[in-house]
């Protein structure tokens, strides 16, 4: 193993870094010799450059490795434990980052509280390319993405399966996203008949999203209930799928908090900090409500004594609720906090994060109860995983510049929550 | 009269079952329903071909194990051979007791009635046959290894090293011997009788008869009767199945039975859902008044006014 790493290593350097690093490094000072080109970054712009790509080539090794050698080459996924990192992140924790949009498109279309309209088109980006990522990850997941692409699961359909809902949801939802932002892409073009259309079905859009939503991210968790005894007692709930439906909701709103200050510092635009903090205060509700419900589902299922345990599961239940919904329910609730823009920040971080490792447990670590803990991602899925996460934030980041997804760079739209 | 009143049973159940998925919703789904139900628990338990296990008859000569290979034109390494693999369909398992006693144990798919494979397959590249035992289709499979999750027995195994052509393999209770009128390849080969090929019923009835007529010798009990809802693979034992590393923890509740409680609600959900996101914003444009501005922005007067 290790010397499998060592060997890769070695590899990469030898024949990918050495070259290009070379390549660069020749190309550019000729540039400069002859041409008296110059470029001015920041050192440490480069070397975030240099490392991104330098993942980005990993992942690609990786990849094409899973692709000629099997899935056996590049994970660590085995007979005893069929679905590993990429289901368990890419898949079900992507999907989870991505559920502000139908919130925030509901609360803006349907309720027509149109203050939060400034957040909707960046938020419903995020989560656009979140949802192709999860796509694209899973077609490097499953064993014969062939037939995926063939379409096979539209021909044969089996209304039993509750994966094959999860796929169809998956699909249609990515195009209704696609459907939702690309006013911003008309707009850009001055498209004046495809704005129209597009601008007047986005309300239904944004119904039957939010009805695709509601769906999938439940049946997400719907899919660890055919598993009776294999998932730990702390995590097993016919609930599941409720539960699942409303961490979407409160992580996904979470996400938009912890989007917008990234943005906002990358793109050095301001801040819509009150609508953040109202957002805060709804997310306060719903994550105590969310504790409070997990435990009386517990306290019901008579499983209550294994939160007082101080194994690996009472650790990662505690972690996930107490530190990811009950903590921040608590801080969420004062207006001073929700006040401080840094403080609100790092709660919704801190959300995210622990919104994450709910996915995580359920997918991953509650089956170590029964299967023991025989797998650990492999350091290739993990690039792997990296790798689409900043491939996505550096989309995103080309996106903000060419298309008008923030409303400050464009003007017209900020005013309207003087409308309301 | 065991084998009749445990038939009674599982009926009961299964109709119970089906009572309570139509009660709790999709009485609008009730037609897809119905045929979605008789789909999956189709084939008549009773007549469906199984096969009797009977532990303290086997003496580990691993024949059944050998002929699988053959018939199924199975490479498997050293190593796989050790236990189930993609190239070991079935594997005779060795255990220790003191004493000196030792118990081997057969194991395969097991062939559920109600299988959890199938019904969590969305594209039903694992399905239930005709005639009973559940096969596979790799032109439909999609490598997603979510029947893998599902069974409750942990027997479907995939090819880990093949790029794009990797398939679930398993025990497919060789079907085309069986349709060709040939017995298993295992069951013929077994030189002790411990393994017996028949329809489910009457395996059952013989199951509880060698029971009964050694009330002393063997465990009171048929694994996979109503494990997971019923198998067509049948154990008796003279050695408690906790100790030869049977999951005794399986429900008797089929397992499809736990995912569809929330599918069949779903309709439901999502109809009602519908209803309410209509109306409100209904609502919302009535209140708003006609708000709706169908002049794209950039050609808006400046904003604000
Ligand atoms: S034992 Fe597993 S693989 Fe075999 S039919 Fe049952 S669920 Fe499917
Ligand atoms: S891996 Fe193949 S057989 Fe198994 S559930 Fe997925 S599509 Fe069906």
């Amino acid at each position: 193993m290790l010397q499998d790493i060592l060997m890769l290593t070695a590899f990469f350097i030898l024949r990918i870094g050495v070259p290009l690093l070379l390549v660069i490094g020749i190309g550019y000072s000729l540039l400069q010799r002859f041409y008296g080109v110059k470029l001015d970054f920041s050192p440490k712009f480069v070397t975030g450059v240099g490392l991104v790509l330098a993942l980005w080539a990993l992942a690609a090794i990786a990849v094409i490795l899973r692709f000629t050698d099997g899935l056996g080459a590049v994970t660590n996924l085995s007979d005893q434990f069929p679905l590993g990192l990429w289901i368990g992140f890419d898949v079900m924790a992507g999907a989870m980052l991505g559920g502000g949009a139908f919130v925030l498109a509901g609360l803006v279309y349907v309720f027509g509280i149109e203050r939060y309209r400034p957040i909707l088109r960046s938020t419903i980006l995020t989560a656009f390319l979140g949802y192709v990522l999860l796509i694209v990850a899973l077609l490097v997941d499953v064993g014969r993405p062939q037939n995926i692409l063939l379409a096979r699961p539209v021909y044969f359909i089996n209304i039993h399966s509750v994966l094959w809902e999860v796929a169809m949801c998956v699909l249609c939802y990515t195009v209704v996203l696609a459907l939702e932002f690309s006013p911003a892409l008309f707009e850009r073009l001055r498209w004046r008949r495809m704005w129209r259309l597009t601008h007047k079905i986005t309300l239904p859009l944004v119904i039957v999203g939010i009805l695709l939503s509601t769906m999938h991210q439940s049946s997400l968790g719907s899919l660890w209930l055919i598993a009776p005894g294999k998932l730990h007692g702390l995590w097993y709930s016919p609930l599941l799928p409720v539960f699942f439906w409303i961490s979407a909701v409160a992580v996904g709103l979470a996400m938009v908090t912890v989007e917008s200050n990234l943005s906002a510092r990358a793109f050095k635009r301001g801040l819509e900090q009150d609508l953040l903090a109202s957002l805060g205060k709804a997310n306060a509700y719903l994550l105590a409500f969310y504790a409070a419900f997990r435990l009386a589902d517990l306290a019901v299922r008579g499983q209550l004594g294994l939160v007082l345990r101080l194994d690996l599961p009472g650790v990662l239940f505690w972690v996930e609720l107490g530190l990811g919904a009950i903590l921040p329910a608590a801080l969420l609730m004062r207006p001073q906090i929700r006040k401080n823009r840094d403080a609100l920040f790092a709660i919704a971080a801190v959300i995210v994060a622990c919104g994450i490792l709910n996915r995580l447990n359920v997918s991953m670590f509650s089956l170590y109860s029964y299967t023991g803990p025989i797998y650990i991602p492999s350091w290739m899925e993990m690039v792997v995983t990296a790798g689409m996460f900043t491939f996505g934030a550096a989309v995103f980041a080309l996106l903000a510049r060419l298309l008008p997804v923030f409303p400050a760079e464009h003007g017209e739209q900020a005013t309207v929550p003087a409308q309301v | 009269m065991n084998a009749v009143s445990s038939t009674a049973k599982s009926l009961s159940r299964r109709q119970f079952l089906k009572l309570s998925a139509v009660t709790a919703g999709a009485a609008a789904l009730a037609g897809v329903q119905a045929s979605a139900m008789a789909a999956s628990t189709g084939v008549k338990p009773g007549s469906t071909p199984a096969m009797l296990i009977d532990i303290s008859r086997c003496v580990g000569c691993s024949n059944c194990q050998r002929s699988c290979i053959a018939a199924n034109n199975l490479h498997p390494t050293s190593e796989q051979l050790q236990g189930l693999s993609a190239q070991t369909f079935t594997v005779v398992q060795r255990y220790d007791f003191e004493g000196g006693n030792t118990r081997f144990v057969k194991r395969q798919c097991m062939h559920c009635l109600d299988a959890a494979c199938a019904s969590a397959c969305p594209v039903s590249a694992l399905y239930k046959t005709e005639a009973g035992p559940i096969a596979y289709r790799p032109d439909r499979c999609l490598g997603c290894r979510y029947c893998m999750v599902s069974c409750p027995f942990n027997i479907p195994r995939f090819e880990w090293n093949k790029g794009l052509t990797p398939e679930i393999r398993k025990c497919m209770f060789c079907i085309e011997r069986q349709e060709a009128g040939q017995l298993p390849a295992c069951a013929e080969n077994c030189p002790t009788g411990a393994l017996k090929v028949g329809t489910r019923e009457e395996l059952l009835r013989e199951a509880h008869a060698r029971i009964a007529a050694h009330p002393r010798f063997y465990v009171d009990h048929v694994y996979g009767e109503h494990e997971a809802g019923g198998t067509s693979m049948l154990y008796i034992s003279d050695v408690p199945f906790a100790l030869l590393g049977f999951r005794t923890d399986v429900t008797t509740r089929p397992i499809p039975a736990y995912t569809w409680d929330v599918m069949s609600k779903l309709p439901w959900v999502v109809g009602g859902l519908a209803a309410v996101l209509t109306g409100a914003s209904i609502y919302t444009r009535k209140r708003n008044g006609a708000h709706h501005d169908d002049t794209p922005p950039w050609e808006r007067p400046e904003a604000g006014g």
